[in-house]
């Protein structure tokens, strides 16, 4: 069993990101996002008969499907909530591939939309990160990631500039994208390392900002991919994995579970790293797309941080890497800061890159990261010449 | 005393035999009797082999800093008196535990060896932390 070649991304939707939601709610932001795919896909909403989506933190509920479709006038075939954090809308776009390649549907509305702001992170509801992290201050995620930072600085002498030039390329890259939230100055390594420290080792220019808005994407079967208005971008190969929730009790914090998800993603397509024209790995923080490159395997482990000093990771550079910005140039909207390294994957293999068009861009890599890189989603996507 | 306003745990009946031992500043683990895995945090069953022979063992409160992290800022406002260390520890019976090194956040270093001190936040709450050893 394969899911290579059986579905195809053909629309997205995606919202400029805002930093005060004001009278926004997560349920018009999705109303929004869905038009906008669904028109995109050369579609009507009739034609959507699968729906996966992510619970918003901002308006939470259980049995969430059928209530957010109702209120998008869906009906449906298959409906679902993707509940694995950052990379619940990578691991949509193989869940809508296995629910159209077993014939349960034909077009899925992967769809997510959060407001958030910089504000007060409500301690954990689960319990036992209640009772054995809360306590301590364990509390959101930018402790685990910081400590995940020391920990790779002292196994692999990675340096704070190294970890700062992510950020840095991503910036440059996110100037030349209008959705961005941080588009308006570039950055410098000096510049992140004289931006605050919030987390030692981490500086704020190297920890996501948390804003409002969403994004959709319409995966559909292969009849329908035939016919879509835009170059259907199609699913070659993914992988999941998961070893932990909190980071204290993974098998090691700087080898991360992304290992196992992305040699299952690239074996799948029966291609490698270097096959890549573009990669997009989720960017909470800086160091995550260094342990994700080391993992996924586009340098060898412990040497992700020279290998962003030795690339030039922009749209125009010799490893193009999150070219919409990251989101530490886009922003997180919730699930939507992780859908958008997928939305850039596409637009980037359909060629709508706009002034960050990386030429030629026929193969990309995306990487879903939840929690502390607890679960982990890798696709493998491809435009067909 | 001041009102304690940070979040305290709220133990389970599988974990109150670990919250009870620091109460009396003692620290315990569960062990499992058919792998002989120390499990840390208390579970049903060991995490390792899934049997359920798992006994509570008082064990030796050393231990050394797998990694840490010095908040500045703190996500939840309960932590506004930041700067503190959060720290996995990495126990010498070999589970990881989450919590704080009590100590200046200039002094702490991956890999230093630290030893368990008991931090009686409430008259019926004690966290179990550690210092430089």
């Amino acid at each position: 069993m394969s899911l290579k070649g059986k579905a195809a991304a053909i629309g997205i939707g995606e919202l400029k990101p805002v930093k005060e939601p004001g009278d926004l709610t997560a349920l018009g932001l999705m109303a929004r996002v869905a038009a906008e795919a669904i028109a995109d896909a050369g579609l009507e909403k009739k034609d959507i008969d699968g729906f996966l989506v992510g619970v918003p933190f901002s308006d939470p509920g259980m049995i969430y499907p059928a209530s957010a479709a109702e209120v998008l006038g869906l009906n449906v075939r298959m409906l679902n909530q993707v509940d694995i954090g950052g990379a619940s809308p990578a691991g949509m776009i193989w869940r809508a591939a296995a629910a159209i390649d077993a014939g349960m549907c034909n077009a899925v509305l992967c769809i997510v939309a959060d407001l958030n702001k910089v504000g007060d992170q409500r301690p954990p509801v689960i319990s036992v990160q209640r009772e054995f992290e809360a306590p301590y201050g364990n509390i959101g995620a930018n402790c685990g990631y910081a400590m995940i930072a020391h920990r790779h600085m002292h196994e692999y002498g990675t340096t704070a500039r190294q970890m700062a030039k992510v950020a840095v390329d991503q910036r440059t890259s996110a100037l030349k994208n209008p959705l961005a939230t941080f588009n308006d100055k570039a950055l410098t390594i000096d510049d992140v390392l004289n931006s605050r420290m919030i987390v030692d080792p981490l500086h704020l220019y190297e920890i996501v900002s948390p804003v409002s808005g969403g994004a959709a994407i319409i995966v559909a079967s292969p009849e329908l991919a035939k016919r879509a208005k835009n170059p259907p971008i199609w699913l070659l190969g993914a992988g999941e994995y998961a070893n932990h929730s909190t980071i204290t009790y993974a098998p090691s914090i700087t080898e991360s579970p992304i290992k196992p998800a992305a040699a299952a993603a690239f074996k799948m397509a029966g291609l490698q790293p270097k096959d890549m024209d573009i990669a997009c790995p989720y960017d909470c923080y800086t160091i995550t797309v260094i342990v994700t490159l080391e993992d996924a395997g586009f340098c060898k482990k412990g040497q992700g941080g020279p290998f962003v000093m030795e690339h030039d990771l922009t749209y125009a550079g010799d490893f193009p890497c999150n070219t919409h910005g990251g989101q530490l140039s886009f922003g997180q909207a919730g699930l939507a800061g992780g859908m958008s390294h997928v939305t850039e994957a596409i637009r980037q293999l359909m060629g709508r890159g706009g002034e960050r068009q990386v030429k030629g861009a026929a193969l990309g890599y995306v990487n879903g990261n939840g929690g502390i890189m607890s679960e982990q989603s890798s696709l493998v996507l491809e435009r067909r010449s | 005393m001041s009102e304690y306003y940070k979040p305290l745990p709220k133990p389970s009946p599988t974990s109150r035999p670990f919250w009870e031992a620091a109460r009396r500043h003692e620290l315990t683990l569960q062990r499992c009797g058919a792998c002989r895995a120390f499990i840390y945090y208390p579970r049903d069953r060991c995490p390792k082999c899934f049997s359920d022979k798992l006994a509570w063992e008082r064990v030796s409160g050393r231990g050394k800093v797998y990694s840490f992290t010095v908040v500045r800022r703190a996500s939840s406002r309960a932590f506004s008196d930041a700067p503190y260390v959060l720290a996995i520890v990495e126990l010498a019976e070999g589970p990881r535990m989450t919590s704080n090194i009590v100590a200046s956040p200039e002094d702490v270093r991956v890999e230093m060896p630290v030893e368990v001190c008991f931090d009686d936040v409430t008259p019926d709450h004690t966290l179990v932390k550690f210092k430089p050893a």
